[in-house]
């Protein structure tokens, strides 16, 4: 019903609108993205220890899902898809929203970042990628004799 | 197909709407239902809550994400930590025979439309 009510022109008008609303507020991304709006959607946070990655892809076979990490980058790639019945089927379409296709992601390591030690576990939907600092990069004390 | 089928959104006016994220879906109507997918990355199986309640669909969810302790979020998009939709469904669909799948954080929800509502031929009988 509502793609009914509105031409798809007004859908691609208010794209154009975010795009650049985004592009006037945000502060200056880096090079490689990690701009908003993309699939997955990623969130990042680190501790001492760790770089701690979660990328929201639902519905993805695990196994296919690429993660490599190069020169302190680290990229997720894979593909999605999609649920909706083929043209033969006789069937309506009302709502559309969900993302389909091949999908990148690139993000650019902190420098101290260890690419030896990296673990990454799917569940409920999120790829989390946890990569260890390394030691020597981790803060120590030292004690005033 | 008949044209009062629809899944249509109805604007959050529930007093108890916290702010919460909006999950993508897809809906598809064939002659014997609809469907729909939901994505809720994030919530585990024992925190997605759907209620059905007269002719209202309620898709909720926890988020709850393996976090080291003391992490410190550096760039977040998913900003909140919980998901909520509401669907206004039509009289034609058997609330009583909704079923649902939850996968990888996609949910699939059917629900079939009542038995009198399903498409059925006519013969012409010829005088």
């Amino acid at each position: 019903m509502y793609r009914a009510l509105f031409s798809p022109d007004m859908f691609s008008e208010l794209d154009r609108l975010q795009r650049e609303m985004n592009q006037a507020f945000a502060f200056s991304p880096s090079i490689r993205g990690l701009a908003r709006g993309g699939f997955p959607a990623m969130n990042v946070g680190g501790t001492p220890q760790s770089v701690e990655i979660y990328a929201f892809a639902p519905g993805i076979d695990p196994a296919s899902i690429e993660v490599t990490l190069e020169k302190g980058v680290l990229t997720v790639a894979g593909a999605r898809t999609s649920d909706l019945p083929g043209k033969d089927v006789k069937a309506n379409v009302h709502i559309e929203e969900r993302f389909t296709g091949a999908f990148r992601r690139v993000v650019t390591l902190p420098e101290d970042a260890d690419p030896e030690k990296v673990s990454a576990r799917y569940r409920d939907g999120v790829l989390h990628i946890s990569i260890q600092r390394r030691e020597t990069a981790q803060p120590r004390r030292i004690s005033v004799q | 197909m008949n044209e009062q089928t629809k899944v249509a959104r109805q604007e959050e006016t529930s007093a108890r709407a916290e702010a919460a994220l909006t999950p993508p879906v897809d809906v598809v109507e064939d002659a014997a239902g609809i469907t729909l997918y939901a994505d809720l990355p994030g919530v585990p199986r024992d925190k997605l809550h759907l209620h059905v309640e007269a002719e209202t669909l309620t898709i909720e969810g926890e988020l709850d994400l393996e976090m080291p302790e003391g992490m410190e979020a550096t760039h977040a998009e998913v900003s909140l930590g919980r998901y909520r939709r509401v669907f206004t469904l039509s009289r034609e669909l058997d609330t009583e025979k909704v079923s649902a799948e939850f996968r990888n954080g996609v949910l699939t929800l059917r629900i079939p439309k009542a038995e009198h509502a399903q498409p059925r031929r006519i013969e012409v009988e010829v005088a």
